[in-house]
């Protein structure tokens, strides 16, 4: 690896940090992308199944290239802008929505060592990124100068600010008992404990003994990608598209695409939070970005599963199960944990 | 010039810009988004200055939380130019006398004697595996848990009278206790009843 490196480090000279950092970008976004287009033909095919019927089968052989002519489908059609419309952030609506889904991936690990930017703050990094992604969807909710996109802006935007606070008490746990904000050293410190010490390392991940940390954020982690059963922002039945509803073709494509990979940056962070990243579940197998990415696929299975099989769930019903259930049942955990750390029966000494 | 400074420079300009826009934009929604980009551009600044911690604070707590519900009410506003223009020259002497005040006092803080460039030690050079994150937490905890305490009770209390003060009773909601929906049993709800056929 090396002597490849080096000869083109040198042909660079002083932009070469630069480059490389690019080199790595572009390594984890084309694979993203790539994942989010077939994500959405998985969706369409996990779905069909439960629903016992066959699903997208046309376009290739088994409906492989449908995503690809989905993607052709949307870059040629037009981009509408409405009259009225504020056309400056009517276009920024979109970006804003995809920009901070790929810009949290500068500090997710991937495996021991396998991260662009390894800094102390990683999750606190996380944090703030994900609450701009707000923006995108009050922006093109306001620019769009329509009533339904506006009143579907302001839903999203509620819905999504109200879980950010029980997915925050979430990671508080995690932060508590792993005492550190480093992404890395999170999943190190799952690595360490009883069940580690037995060969049976998935018994000392986070899971465990956050378990309902863990639901709340797997929940919220719904809610806060505006997925099924939480996905009022885009009930067909009763808002249309909600704050895209005047987007077409690339425009559209751009909150298509942020949704998607929100959905795998939020199983991403779940499996590095609560299912120890790359680690390996039984001692005997070794830890490998593997492991990572069958965690990720599973959750976004989850993902898929719940849309399938729960109905929407009404409005007031979210903005309850948010405020009056999820913060109330985070804020007591926060207390049990910091008992429990310093009690003679802490785990994570 | 080094990398950092022309770092700083860029974020300077750019916040600068913005405040500017800030109070000159026509339009209450394009104000408050300049707003937003002030944020971030004060949190690269802060960032460059090893205060991660507060760098992402700032852009987690305004521009995610507080610009959020700013950008709420705005979006509300019917945006009529004519009627934000009344009374401008009126308020002018006021808001003029603010403004050289809070100059008169940052040209007090800023060129004294206690904050000047001698006055200030140069910060020390942090070393490998230094976290600001950490250094903060302790302080706060340790040093100044007293005032921090204070402070959140404050907070408290400032958020428990706003809930007080928009809590109103109304009589006629249709509210359904979603414990009492979900144990609904179908006798509840369906008799069955046996009656004849009907012919004609």
């Amino acid at each position: 690896m090396e002597a490849i490196i080096e000869p083109v480090a040198t042909f660079f000279g002083g932009a070469w940090p630069l480059v490389w950092s690019l080199l790595k970008i572009i390594g984890i976004i084309a694979p993203l992308f790539l994942c989010v287009a077939y994500l959405t033909l998985a969706e369409r095919k996990v779905i069909g199944y439960m629903q016992v019927r066959i699903g997208p089968n046309r376009v290739g052989p088994r409906g492989l290239l449908q995503p690809i002519a989905d993607g052709v489908k949307l870059l040629l059609k037009e981009i509408i802008v409405p009259s009225g419309a504020n056309k400056g952030l009517f276009i920024v609506g979109p970006v804003l929505a995809l920009g901070p889904a790929l810009a949290a991936w500068a500090v997710v690990p991937f495996s021991d060592g396998w991260v662009i930017g390894n800094v102390d703050a990683g999750l606190l990094f996380l944090l703030a990124v994900t609450s701009i992604e707000v923006y995108g969807v009050i922006i093109a909710g306001w620019a769009s100068n329509s009533k339904y996109a506006f009143l579907g802006g302001v839903r999203a935007a509620a819905q999504m600010v109200s879980y950010e606070i029980a997915m925050g008490f979430a990671l508080v746990c995690v932060l508590m008992i792993s005492s550190s904000l480093n992404l890395s050293d999170i999943v190190a410190a799952q690595g360490k404990g009883q069940g580690a010490d037995l060969g049976l390392g998935f018994l000392s991940w986070n899971w465990l003994p956050l378990f309902p940390m863990f639901i709340v954020y797997l929940i919220s982690g719904i809610a806060e990608t505006n997925r099924a059963p939480f996905d009022v922002v885009e009930g067909e039945s009763e808002i249309v598209a909600g704050h895209m509803v005047e987007y077409s073709g690339m425009a559209f494509a751009l909150f298509f695409l942020g949704e998607y990979a929100n959905m795998i940056l939020v199983s991403a962070l779940t499996s590095i939070l609560f299912l120890g990243g790359w680690l390996s579940p039984v001692s005997f197998l070794p830890d490998s970005f593997i492991w990572l990415a069958i965690k990720i696929a599973f959750i976004l299975f989850l993902f898929l599963w719940f849309r399938a099989t729960f109905p929407r769930f009404r409005y007031d019903h979210i903005m309850r199960l948010g405020w009056k259930v999820f913060i109330p049942l985070t804020l007591f955990w926060v207390v049990v944990v910091a008992v429990w750390i310093m009690s003679p029966l802490s785990l994570w000494k | 010039m080094d990398f950092q400074s022309v770092v700083f420079y860029f974020f300077s300009t750019v916040m600068v810009l913005a405040s500017l826009r800030v109070i000159t934009a026509r339009n209450p929604v394009h104000a408050a988004l300049f707003l937003v980009l002030a944020f971030f551009s004060a949190g690269g600044i802060w960032m460059l200055l090893h205060a991660e911690f507060l760098a992402i604070a700032l852009v987690m707590v305004y521009v995610g939380a507080v610009m959020v519900l700013f950008l709420f009410v705005v979006m509300m506003l019917d945006i009529n130019l004519e009627r934000i223009r009344q009374g401008f020259w009126s308020y002018l002497p006021v808001g003029a006398l603010i403004g050289v005040l809070m100059v008169i006092e940052m040209v007090m803080v800023l060129g004294g004697r206690y904050f000047g460039l001698d006055a200030m030690p140069k910060p020390a050079e942090v070393e490998q595996g230094y976290s600001n994150t950490k250094e903060l937490g302790r302080l706060l905890y340790t040093e100044y848990v007293y005032p921090f305490e204070l402070a959140s009770i404050v907070l408290l209390v400032a958020m428990v009278a706003a809930v007080a003060l928009t809590l109103r009773k109304r009589k006629n909601v249709k509210i359904i206790d979603p414990a009492v929906q979900v144990a609904v049993k179908r006798d509840d709800r369906v008799r069955i009843v046996s009656m004849r056929a009907e012919k004609e």
